[in-house]
Protein backbone atom coordinates (compact mmCIF):
# COMPACT_ATOMS: atom_id res chain seq x y z
CA UNK A 1 0.00 0.00 0.00
CA UNK A 2 2.58 2.44 1.19
CA UNK A 3 5.03 1.47 -1.53
CA UNK A 4 2.30 1.92 -4.15
CA UNK A 5 1.49 5.34 -2.70
CA UNK A 6 5.13 6.33 -2.82
CA UNK A 7 5.47 5.22 -6.43
CA UNK A 8 2.20 6.89 -7.43
CA UNK A 9 3.26 10.10 -5.72
CA UNK A 10 6.65 10.53 -7.26
CA UNK A 11 8.88 7.94 -8.89
CA UNK A 12 12.04 9.97 -8.44
CA UNK A 13 11.29 10.44 -4.76
CA UNK A 14 10.99 6.72 -4.21
CA UNK A 15 14.71 6.23 -3.73
CA UNK A 16 14.97 8.86 -1.05
CA UNK A 17 16.12 7.75 2.36
CA UNK A 18 12.89 8.70 4.09
CA UNK A 19 10.89 6.31 1.92
CA UNK A 20 13.13 3.29 2.41
CA UNK A 21 13.24 4.16 6.10
CA UNK A 22 9.48 3.58 6.24
CA UNK A 23 10.22 -0.11 5.83
CA UNK A 24 13.36 -0.16 7.92
CA UNK A 25 11.80 1.56 10.93
CA UNK A 26 8.46 -0.19 10.86
CA UNK A 27 7.82 -2.76 13.63
CA UNK A 28 8.89 -6.32 12.89
CA UNK A 29 6.27 -8.13 10.80
CA UNK A 30 4.40 -11.00 12.39
CA UNK A 31 4.65 -13.48 9.54
CA UNK A 32 7.33 -14.72 7.19
CA UNK A 33 5.36 -13.59 4.15
CA UNK A 34 5.17 -10.05 5.55
CA UNK A 35 8.88 -10.17 6.25
CA UNK A 36 9.67 -11.37 2.74
CA UNK A 37 7.33 -8.78 1.28
CA UNK A 38 9.05 -6.01 3.15
CA UNK A 39 12.46 -7.25 2.01
CA UNK A 40 11.18 -7.38 -1.57
CA UNK A 41 9.90 -3.79 -1.41
CA UNK A 42 13.21 -2.64 0.04
CA UNK A 43 15.06 -4.43 -2.74
CA UNK A 44 12.81 -2.85 -5.38
CA UNK A 45 13.25 0.62 -3.90
CA UNK A 46 17.02 0.17 -3.84
CA UNK A 47 17.11 -1.07 -7.43
CA UNK A 48 14.93 1.85 -8.48
CA UNK A 49 17.13 4.34 -6.63
CA UNK A 50 20.36 2.92 -7.98
CA UNK A 51 18.95 2.78 -11.51
CA UNK A 52 17.81 6.40 -11.35
CA UNK A 53 21.15 7.50 -9.93
CA UNK A 54 23.10 5.56 -12.60
CA UNK A 55 21.01 7.16 -15.36
CA UNK A 56 21.44 10.64 -13.88
CA UNK A 57 25.21 10.08 -13.68
CA UNK A 58 25.38 8.83 -17.28
CA UNK A 59 23.31 11.82 -18.38
CA UNK A 60 25.65 14.26 -16.63
CA UNK A 61 28.75 12.53 -18.08
CA UNK A 62 27.37 12.94 -21.59
CA UNK A 63 25.72 16.34 -21.20
CA UNK A 64 28.52 18.08 -19.31
CA UNK A 65 31.42 16.63 -21.22
CA UNK A 66 33.89 19.51 -21.54
CA UNK A 67 32.15 21.76 -18.97
CA UNK A 68 34.60 23.28 -16.43
CA UNK A 69 37.36 21.00 -17.67
CA UNK A 70 40.01 22.96 -15.77
CA UNK A 71 38.33 21.77 -12.59
CA UNK A 72 36.96 18.37 -13.59
CA UNK A 73 39.93 16.94 -15.53
CA UNK A 74 42.40 17.31 -12.62
CA UNK A 75 39.79 15.68 -10.39
CA UNK A 76 39.48 12.76 -12.84
CA UNK A 77 43.27 12.36 -12.89
CA UNK A 78 43.25 12.44 -9.09
CA UNK A 79 40.61 9.67 -9.00
CA UNK A 80 42.51 7.54 -11.53
CA UNK A 81 45.55 7.86 -9.30
CA UNK A 82 43.49 6.94 -6.25
CA UNK A 83 41.57 4.00 -7.78
CA UNK A 84 44.45 2.84 -9.99
CA UNK A 85 48.03 3.97 -9.52
CA UNK A 86 47.92 4.07 -5.71
CA UNK A 87 46.73 0.46 -5.59
CA UNK A 88 49.51 -0.94 -7.79
CA UNK A 89 51.72 -2.20 -4.90
CA UNK A 90 48.79 -4.04 -3.36
CA UNK A 91 47.86 -5.51 -6.74
CA UNK A 92 51.43 -6.63 -7.32
CA UNK A 93 51.28 -8.56 -4.05
CA UNK A 94 47.84 -10.02 -4.86
CA UNK A 95 49.00 -11.02 -8.35
CA UNK A 96 51.93 -12.89 -6.82
CA UNK A 97 49.65 -14.58 -4.31
CA UNK A 98 47.07 -15.49 -6.93
CA UNK A 99 49.79 -16.88 -9.19
CA UNK A 100 51.37 -18.98 -6.45
CA UNK A 101 48.17 -20.18 -4.84
CA UNK A 102 45.90 -20.79 -7.81
CA UNK A 103 47.69 -20.68 -11.14
CA UNK A 104 50.83 -22.52 -10.08
CA UNK A 105 48.86 -25.28 -8.38
CA UNK A 106 46.56 -25.64 -11.37
CA UNK A 107 49.55 -25.97 -13.70
CA UNK A 108 51.11 -28.58 -11.42
CA UNK A 109 47.86 -30.54 -11.12
CA UNK A 110 47.25 -30.52 -14.87
CA UNK A 111 50.81 -31.67 -15.50
CA UNK A 112 50.45 -34.55 -13.02
CA UNK A 113 47.31 -35.94 -14.70
CA UNK A 114 48.72 -35.39 -18.18
CA UNK A 115 46.19 -32.73 -19.05
CA UNK A 116 48.71 -29.99 -19.77
CA UNK A 117 47.09 -29.33 -23.15
CA UNK A 118 44.08 -27.91 -21.28
CA UNK A 119 46.24 -25.35 -19.56
CA UNK A 120 45.49 -22.45 -21.93
CA UNK A 121 41.71 -22.73 -21.79
CA UNK A 122 41.78 -23.35 -18.04
CA UNK A 123 43.85 -20.23 -17.41
CA UNK A 124 41.69 -18.09 -19.67
CA UNK A 125 38.48 -19.23 -17.96
CA UNK A 126 39.80 -19.07 -14.41
CA UNK A 127 42.08 -16.04 -14.46
CA UNK A 128 41.20 -13.88 -17.48
CA UNK A 129 37.42 -14.24 -17.49
CA UNK A 130 36.56 -14.74 -13.85
CA UNK A 131 39.07 -14.45 -11.07
CA UNK A 132 41.09 -11.49 -12.36
CA UNK A 133 38.23 -9.03 -12.98
CA UNK A 134 36.19 -10.06 -9.94
CA UNK A 135 39.14 -9.94 -7.56
CA UNK A 136 40.24 -6.56 -8.92
CA UNK A 137 36.71 -5.21 -8.48
CA UNK A 138 36.45 -6.52 -4.91
CA UNK A 139 39.78 -5.01 -3.92
CA UNK A 140 38.93 -1.61 -5.38
CA UNK A 141 35.50 -1.77 -3.74
CA UNK A 142 37.13 -2.44 -0.38
CA UNK A 143 39.87 0.15 -0.71
CA UNK A 144 38.25 2.99 -2.65
CA UNK A 145 34.52 2.26 -2.56
CA UNK A 146 34.30 2.47 1.21
CA UNK A 147 36.34 5.68 1.15
CA UNK A 148 33.84 7.08 -1.38
CA UNK A 149 30.88 6.43 0.89
CA UNK A 150 32.59 7.89 3.93
CA UNK A 151 33.88 10.98 2.11
CA UNK A 152 30.61 11.73 0.37
CA UNK A 153 28.50 10.83 3.38
CA UNK A 154 30.55 13.16 5.56
CA UNK A 155 30.41 15.90 2.92
CA UNK A 156 26.63 15.48 2.75
CA UNK A 157 26.26 15.49 6.53
CA UNK A 158 28.40 18.65 6.81
CA UNK A 159 26.31 20.48 4.20
CA UNK A 160 29.01 20.62 1.52
CA UNK A 161 26.56 19.41 -1.12
CA UNK A 162 24.22 22.32 -0.42
CA UNK A 163 27.26 24.61 -0.56
CA UNK A 164 28.10 23.29 -4.05
CA UNK A 165 24.52 23.86 -5.18
CA UNK A 166 24.59 27.38 -3.77
CA UNK A 167 27.64 28.06 -5.93
CA UNK A 168 25.83 26.77 -9.02
CA UNK A 169 28.07 23.67 -9.15
CA UNK A 170 26.34 20.43 -10.04
CA UNK A 171 27.29 18.00 -7.22
CA UNK A 172 26.95 15.01 -9.55
CA UNK A 173 29.33 16.62 -12.05
CA UNK A 174 31.84 17.73 -9.42
CA UNK A 175 31.74 14.82 -6.98
CA UNK A 176 30.42 11.77 -8.84
CA UNK A 177 31.61 11.99 -12.46
CA UNK A 178 35.36 12.01 -11.60
CA UNK A 179 34.87 9.08 -9.24
CA UNK A 180 32.92 7.04 -11.79
CA UNK A 181 35.41 7.64 -14.63
CA UNK A 182 38.40 7.18 -12.33
CA UNK A 183 37.09 3.92 -10.93
CA UNK A 184 36.08 2.50 -14.32
CA UNK A 185 39.53 3.20 -15.78
CA UNK A 186 41.26 2.17 -12.56
CA UNK A 187 39.59 -1.27 -12.37
CA UNK A 188 40.16 -1.87 -16.09
CA UNK A 189 43.89 -1.13 -15.82
CA UNK A 190 44.39 -2.95 -12.54
CA UNK A 191 42.67 -6.07 -13.89
CA UNK A 192 45.12 -6.19 -16.81
CA UNK A 193 48.07 -5.88 -14.43
CA UNK A 194 46.58 -8.45 -12.07
CA UNK A 195 46.03 -11.01 -14.86
CA UNK A 196 49.52 -10.52 -16.32
CA UNK A 197 51.12 -10.67 -12.88
CA UNK A 198 49.15 -13.78 -11.84
CA UNK A 199 49.95 -15.65 -15.05
CA UNK A 200 53.64 -14.77 -14.81
CA UNK A 201 53.99 -15.65 -11.12
CA UNK A 202 51.92 -18.80 -11.69
CA UNK A 203 54.44 -20.04 -14.19
CA UNK A 204 57.22 -19.14 -11.80
CA UNK A 205 55.59 -21.37 -9.16
CA UNK A 206 55.16 -24.21 -11.66
CA UNK A 207 58.78 -23.78 -12.76
CA UNK A 208 59.96 -24.09 -9.16
CA UNK A 209 58.01 -27.37 -8.91
CA UNK A 210 59.83 -28.74 -11.99
CA UNK A 211 56.74 -28.93 -14.15
CA UNK A 212 57.91 -29.95 -17.63
CA UNK A 213 56.65 -26.88 -19.47
CA UNK A 214 58.69 -24.20 -21.18
CA UNK A 215 57.68 -20.54 -20.86
CA UNK A 216 57.15 -20.46 -24.63
CA UNK A 217 54.65 -23.35 -24.51
CA UNK A 218 52.91 -21.95 -21.44
CA UNK A 219 52.27 -18.50 -22.88
CA UNK A 220 51.59 -19.88 -26.38
CA UNK A 221 48.78 -22.03 -25.00
CA UNK A 222 47.27 -19.08 -23.19
CA UNK A 223 47.51 -16.80 -26.22
CA UNK A 224 45.94 -19.43 -28.46
CA UNK A 225 43.04 -19.85 -26.05
CA UNK A 226 42.27 -16.13 -26.03
CA UNK A 227 39.76 -14.87 -28.58
CA UNK A 228 38.68 -11.35 -29.53
CA UNK A 229 35.59 -11.87 -27.39
CA UNK A 230 37.75 -12.27 -24.31
CA UNK A 231 39.39 -8.90 -24.89
CA UNK A 232 36.12 -7.14 -25.69
CA UNK A 233 34.17 -8.60 -22.80
CA UNK A 234 37.06 -8.11 -20.37
CA UNK A 235 37.12 -4.41 -21.21
CA UNK A 236 33.33 -4.15 -20.96
CA UNK A 237 33.11 -6.15 -17.75
CA UNK A 238 35.83 -4.28 -15.88
CA UNK A 239 34.43 -0.92 -17.00
CA UNK A 240 30.97 -2.04 -15.86
CA UNK A 241 32.39 -3.13 -12.50
CA UNK A 242 34.04 0.27 -12.05
CA UNK A 243 30.98 2.21 -13.13
CA UNK A 244 28.56 0.32 -10.91
CA UNK A 245 30.81 0.16 -7.85
CA UNK A 246 31.23 3.93 -8.10
CA UNK A 247 27.48 4.42 -8.61
CA UNK A 248 26.52 2.21 -5.65
CA UNK A 249 29.05 3.77 -3.26
CA UNK A 250 28.36 7.34 -4.40
CA UNK A 251 24.60 6.76 -4.27
CA UNK A 252 24.78 5.70 -0.65
CA UNK A 253 27.10 8.56 0.22
CA UNK A 254 25.42 11.34 -1.67
CA UNK A 255 21.88 10.63 -2.79
CA UNK A 256 20.39 10.63 0.69
CA UNK A 257 20.52 13.21 3.47
CA UNK A 258 22.75 11.72 6.16
CA UNK A 259 23.68 12.45 9.74
CA UNK A 260 27.28 11.92 10.75
CA UNK A 261 26.40 8.92 12.94
CA UNK A 262 24.73 7.18 9.97
CA UNK A 263 27.82 7.26 7.74
CA UNK A 264 29.47 4.05 9.02
CA UNK A 265 26.24 2.04 8.76
CA UNK A 266 25.64 3.29 5.24
CA UNK A 267 29.24 2.38 4.28
CA UNK A 268 28.63 -1.24 5.29
CA UNK A 269 25.38 -1.35 3.31
CA UNK A 270 27.09 0.15 0.27
CA UNK A 271 29.89 -2.44 0.32
CA UNK A 272 27.37 -5.29 0.63
CA UNK A 273 25.36 -3.96 -2.28
CA UNK A 274 28.57 -3.38 -4.25
CA UNK A 275 29.49 -7.06 -3.87
CA UNK A 276 25.99 -8.14 -4.94
CA UNK A 277 26.07 -5.83 -7.98
CA UNK A 278 29.50 -7.19 -9.03
CA UNK A 279 28.29 -10.80 -8.76
CA UNK A 280 25.18 -9.94 -10.81
CA UNK A 281 27.28 -8.24 -13.50
CA UNK A 282 29.58 -11.26 -13.53
CA UNK A 283 26.57 -13.54 -14.00
CA UNK A 284 25.39 -11.44 -16.95
CA UNK A 285 28.81 -11.74 -18.58
CA UNK A 286 28.91 -15.51 -18.01
CA UNK A 287 25.64 -15.68 -19.95
CA UNK A 288 27.18 -13.54 -22.69
CA UNK A 289 30.17 -15.91 -22.92
CA UNK A 290 27.86 -18.89 -23.07
CA UNK A 291 25.67 -17.34 -25.76
CA UNK A 292 28.69 -16.21 -27.78
CA UNK B 1 23.30 45.94 -11.20
CA UNK B 2 20.60 45.58 -13.83
CA UNK B 3 17.69 46.25 -11.45
CA UNK B 4 16.64 49.80 -10.84
CA UNK B 5 16.38 50.70 -7.17
CA UNK B 6 12.90 49.87 -5.91
CA UNK B 7 12.09 46.97 -8.27
CA UNK B 8 11.77 43.68 -6.30
CA UNK B 9 14.62 41.25 -6.75
CA UNK B 10 12.96 38.82 -4.34
CA UNK B 11 9.20 38.50 -4.39
CA UNK B 12 7.25 35.88 -2.48
CA UNK B 13 3.48 35.56 -2.52
CA UNK B 14 1.88 33.03 -0.18
CA UNK B 15 5.03 30.93 -0.14
CA UNK B 16 5.23 27.89 2.11
CA UNK B 17 8.72 26.89 3.16
CA UNK B 18 9.49 23.19 3.69
CA UNK B 19 12.28 21.93 5.91
CA UNK B 20 15.48 21.26 3.98
CA UNK B 21 15.89 17.83 5.62
CA UNK B 22 12.26 16.75 5.35
CA UNK B 23 10.29 18.20 2.46
CA UNK B 24 7.02 16.95 3.93
CA UNK B 25 7.34 19.26 6.94
CA UNK B 26 6.39 22.94 6.49
CA UNK B 27 8.36 25.31 8.71
CA UNK B 28 7.02 28.67 7.52
CA UNK B 29 3.63 29.31 5.94
CA UNK B 30 2.22 32.01 3.72
CA UNK B 31 5.27 34.23 3.29
CA UNK B 32 4.50 37.51 1.56
CA UNK B 33 7.77 39.32 1.13
CA UNK B 34 9.23 41.74 -1.33
CA UNK B 35 12.89 42.80 -1.35
CA UNK B 36 13.88 45.69 -3.59
CA UNK B 37 17.34 46.07 -5.10
CA UNK B 38 19.77 47.65 -2.66
CA UNK B 39 17.74 46.89 0.46
CA UNK B 40 19.26 45.41 3.60
CA UNK B 41 16.94 42.99 5.38
CA UNK B 42 17.41 41.36 8.74
CA UNK B 43 15.18 38.29 9.30
CA UNK B 44 15.18 37.43 12.98
CA UNK B 45 13.69 34.54 14.84
CA UNK B 46 14.31 32.01 17.59
CA UNK B 47 16.12 28.73 16.94
CA UNK B 48 14.33 26.26 14.64
CA UNK B 49 11.96 28.95 13.38
CA UNK B 50 12.91 28.21 9.77
CA UNK B 51 15.39 31.03 9.12
CA UNK B 52 17.92 28.82 7.32
CA UNK B 53 15.20 27.06 5.33
CA UNK B 54 13.72 30.38 4.22
CA UNK B 55 17.15 31.57 3.16
CA UNK B 56 17.88 28.36 1.26
CA UNK B 57 14.58 28.67 -0.55
CA UNK B 58 15.45 32.29 -1.37
CA UNK B 59 18.78 31.13 -2.81
CA UNK B 60 16.98 28.58 -4.98
CA UNK B 61 18.35 25.55 -3.15
CA UNK B 62 14.86 24.16 -2.79
CA UNK B 63 11.50 24.94 -4.41
CA UNK B 64 8.64 26.53 -2.46
CA UNK B 65 6.14 24.03 -1.03
CA UNK B 66 3.39 26.39 -2.12
CA UNK B 67 2.76 29.89 -3.44
CA UNK B 68 4.77 31.85 -5.96
CA UNK B 69 8.40 32.96 -5.73
CA UNK B 70 10.02 35.26 -8.24
CA UNK B 71 13.75 35.97 -8.23
CA UNK B 72 14.88 38.89 -10.41
CA UNK B 73 11.37 38.83 -11.87
CA UNK B 74 11.61 35.19 -13.01
CA UNK B 75 9.50 32.39 -11.65
CA UNK B 76 11.73 30.36 -9.35
CA UNK B 77 9.60 27.27 -8.86
CA UNK B 78 12.25 24.94 -10.26
CA UNK B 79 15.87 25.94 -10.46
CA UNK B 80 17.39 24.08 -13.40
CA UNK B 81 20.30 24.65 -15.73
CA UNK B 82 18.32 27.34 -17.56
CA UNK B 83 17.99 29.38 -14.36
CA UNK B 84 21.65 29.00 -13.41
CA UNK B 85 22.55 32.52 -14.49
CA UNK B 86 19.93 33.87 -12.07
CA UNK B 87 21.17 31.70 -9.25
CA UNK B 88 24.75 32.87 -9.74
CA UNK B 89 23.60 36.42 -9.07
CA UNK B 90 22.82 35.29 -5.53
CA UNK B 91 25.70 34.70 -3.10
CA UNK B 92 25.07 32.52 -0.07
CA UNK B 93 27.03 32.35 3.18
CA UNK B 94 26.09 29.36 5.31
CA UNK B 95 26.15 29.46 9.07
CA UNK B 96 29.52 27.89 9.90
CA UNK B 97 30.86 28.45 6.41
CA UNK B 98 30.35 24.98 4.91
CA UNK B 99 33.78 25.12 3.29
CA UNK B 100 35.13 22.12 1.37
CA UNK B 101 37.52 20.41 3.74
CA UNK B 102 39.71 18.82 1.07
CA UNK B 103 40.55 22.21 -0.46
CA UNK B 104 42.67 25.01 0.97
CA UNK B 105 41.08 28.33 1.86
CA UNK B 106 42.34 29.87 -1.40
CA UNK B 107 41.09 26.89 -3.44
CA UNK B 108 37.69 27.19 -1.73
CA UNK B 109 37.45 30.83 -2.74
CA UNK B 110 38.67 30.09 -6.28
CA UNK B 111 36.34 27.14 -6.90
CA UNK B 112 33.22 29.04 -8.10
CA UNK B 113 35.32 31.19 -10.40
CA UNK B 114 37.23 28.21 -11.82
CA UNK B 115 34.10 26.10 -12.30
CA UNK B 116 31.78 28.73 -13.72
CA UNK B 117 34.35 30.49 -15.91
CA UNK B 118 36.61 27.48 -16.56
CA UNK B 119 39.62 29.38 -15.22
CA UNK B 120 42.92 27.72 -14.42
CA UNK B 121 44.33 28.28 -10.91
CA UNK B 122 46.66 30.94 -12.32
CA UNK B 123 43.83 32.79 -14.06
CA UNK B 124 41.76 32.89 -10.87
CA UNK B 125 44.67 33.84 -8.63
CA UNK B 126 44.53 37.64 -8.97
CA UNK B 127 40.86 37.89 -8.03
CA UNK B 128 41.24 35.35 -5.23
CA UNK B 129 44.28 37.10 -3.74
CA UNK B 130 42.45 40.44 -3.80
CA UNK B 131 39.47 38.96 -1.95
CA UNK B 132 41.66 37.15 0.57
CA UNK B 133 43.44 40.40 1.29
CA UNK B 134 40.12 42.19 1.71
CA UNK B 135 39.06 39.53 4.24
CA UNK B 136 42.49 39.58 5.95
CA UNK B 137 42.83 35.90 5.03
CA UNK B 138 46.10 36.02 3.06
CA UNK B 139 48.16 34.26 5.79
CA UNK B 140 45.62 31.40 5.81
CA UNK B 141 45.41 30.99 2.02
CA UNK B 142 47.18 27.62 1.91
CA UNK B 143 45.62 26.15 5.03
CA UNK B 144 42.74 23.66 4.92
CA UNK B 145 39.53 24.77 6.67
CA UNK B 146 39.76 22.19 9.45
CA UNK B 147 42.94 23.95 10.62
CA UNK B 148 41.35 27.41 10.60
CA UNK B 149 39.41 28.94 13.50
CA UNK B 150 35.65 29.29 13.03
CA UNK B 151 35.88 33.11 12.93
CA UNK B 152 38.13 32.94 9.86
CA UNK B 153 36.23 30.09 8.22
CA UNK B 154 33.18 32.31 8.17
CA UNK B 155 35.17 35.04 6.43
CA UNK B 156 36.48 32.52 3.87
CA UNK B 157 32.87 31.55 3.19
CA UNK B 158 32.05 35.21 2.65
CA UNK B 159 34.95 35.53 0.19
CA UNK B 160 33.72 32.45 -1.67
CA UNK B 161 30.20 33.87 -1.90
CA UNK B 162 31.49 37.19 -3.21
CA UNK B 163 34.00 35.89 -5.76
CA UNK B 164 31.41 35.78 -8.56
CA UNK B 165 30.34 39.35 -7.68
CA UNK B 166 26.66 38.60 -6.97
CA UNK B 167 23.86 41.18 -6.90
CA UNK B 168 22.20 39.65 -3.84
CA UNK B 169 24.02 38.33 -0.78
CA UNK B 170 22.24 35.99 1.63
CA UNK B 171 23.90 35.35 4.98
CA UNK B 172 22.68 32.74 7.43
CA UNK B 173 23.27 33.99 10.96
CA UNK B 174 26.71 35.43 10.09
CA UNK B 175 27.46 36.68 13.60
CA UNK B 176 26.77 33.37 15.34
CA UNK B 177 29.71 32.29 17.47
CA UNK B 178 31.99 35.15 16.47
CA UNK B 179 34.21 37.06 18.86
CA UNK B 180 33.67 40.78 19.49
CA UNK B 181 36.41 41.92 17.08
CA UNK B 182 35.08 39.74 14.28
CA UNK B 183 31.48 40.83 14.89
CA UNK B 184 32.57 44.43 14.57
CA UNK B 185 34.43 43.64 11.34
CA UNK B 186 31.41 41.85 9.87
CA UNK B 187 28.95 44.61 10.72
CA UNK B 188 31.25 47.22 9.24
CA UNK B 189 32.03 45.19 6.12
CA UNK B 190 28.41 44.30 5.41
CA UNK B 191 27.42 47.95 5.77
CA UNK B 192 30.11 48.90 3.25
CA UNK B 193 28.90 46.18 0.87
CA UNK B 194 25.31 47.37 1.23
CA UNK B 195 26.31 50.94 0.48
CA UNK B 196 28.68 50.00 -2.35
CA UNK B 197 32.17 48.69 -1.62
CA UNK B 198 35.00 49.88 -3.87
CA UNK B 199 36.10 46.27 -4.49
CA UNK B 200 32.76 45.67 -6.20
CA UNK B 201 32.95 48.89 -8.19
CA UNK B 202 30.91 50.87 -5.66
CA UNK B 203 27.81 48.86 -6.61
CA UNK B 204 25.39 48.47 -3.66
CA UNK B 205 24.42 44.85 -3.02
CA UNK B 206 21.04 43.63 -1.81
CA UNK B 207 21.54 41.93 1.54
CA UNK B 208 19.44 39.53 3.55
CA UNK B 209 20.80 38.26 6.85
CA UNK B 210 19.18 36.03 9.41
CA UNK B 211 19.77 36.58 13.10
CA UNK B 212 18.71 35.27 16.49
CA UNK B 213 19.61 38.56 18.14
CA UNK B 214 18.35 41.84 16.70
CA UNK B 215 20.55 44.16 18.72
CA UNK B 216 23.73 44.19 16.61
CA UNK B 217 21.73 45.03 13.49
CA UNK B 218 20.18 48.22 14.84
CA UNK B 219 20.25 50.80 12.09
CA UNK B 220 17.57 53.06 10.69
CA UNK B 221 17.86 52.21 7.00
CA UNK B 222 17.67 48.43 7.47
CA UNK B 223 14.42 46.51 7.23
CA UNK B 224 13.40 43.85 9.69
CA UNK B 225 11.21 40.77 9.62
CA UNK B 226 10.33 38.18 12.22
CA UNK B 227 9.89 34.43 11.90
CA UNK B 228 7.84 32.96 14.68
CA UNK B 229 5.20 30.24 14.98
CA UNK B 230 5.45 29.38 11.27
CA UNK B 231 4.63 32.99 10.41
CA UNK B 232 6.71 35.54 8.53
CA UNK B 233 6.00 39.03 9.85
CA UNK B 234 7.54 41.99 8.03
CA UNK B 235 8.17 44.53 10.81
CA UNK B 236 9.55 47.48 8.87
CA UNK B 237 12.42 49.70 9.97
CA UNK B 238 14.15 49.88 13.35
CA UNK B 239 11.61 52.33 14.81
CA UNK B 240 8.86 49.84 14.16
CA UNK B 241 10.94 47.06 15.72
CA UNK B 242 11.37 49.13 18.87
CA UNK B 243 7.69 49.98 19.11
CA UNK B 244 6.52 46.45 18.26
CA UNK B 245 4.29 44.81 20.86
CA UNK B 246 5.16 41.33 19.63
CA UNK B 247 6.38 39.23 22.53
CA UNK B 248 9.03 37.52 20.41
CA UNK B 249 10.41 40.87 19.17
CA UNK B 250 10.67 41.95 22.78
CA UNK B 251 12.46 38.69 23.60
CA UNK B 252 14.91 39.25 20.75
CA UNK B 253 15.52 42.72 22.16
CA UNK B 254 15.43 41.60 25.78
CA UNK B 255 19.03 42.29 26.56
CA UNK B 256 18.65 45.81 25.22
CA UNK B 257 15.56 46.41 27.36
CA UNK B 258 17.42 45.08 30.38
CA UNK B 259 20.21 47.53 29.66
CA UNK B 260 17.72 50.41 29.31
CA UNK B 261 16.10 49.69 32.67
Amino acid sequence: MLYAAVVRGNLAKAFEFTDTQVFRRAPLPRSYTDFLGRKLFLFLLTVQGLGAFALITLGVILKKNGVAKNVIHPRIRQEIARAGVALLPMFFFVALALGFLVVGQTVSALAKVGAISYLGSTMVIVVVRELGPLLAAMLVLARVGTANVIELGTARALGEVEALEALGIDPVHYLIVPRVIGMALGIFSLTIYLILGALASGYLFAFLQDVPLTPGDYFKQIVESLGWLDFALLALKTTAFGFFIAVVTCYHGLAQPLRLEEVSRVAVRAVTQGVIVCVLIDAVFILLYLVA
Amino acid sequence: MSEVQGIPVIEMRGVNVAAMRDASFTVVEDVNWSVAAGEFWVVAGPEHSGKSDLLMLTAGLMPPAGGSYRLFGNDAKNFGEAELAGRLRVGFVFQGGQLFNQLTVAANVALPLRYQKNFTSAEAEREVQALLELMELTPLADVTPSNVAANWRQRAALARALVLKPDVLLLDNPLAGLGARHRHWWLQFLEQVACGHEHFGGRPLTLVVTADDLRPWQQARRKFALLHGKKFIALGDWNEVETSRDRMVKELLAAQLETAT
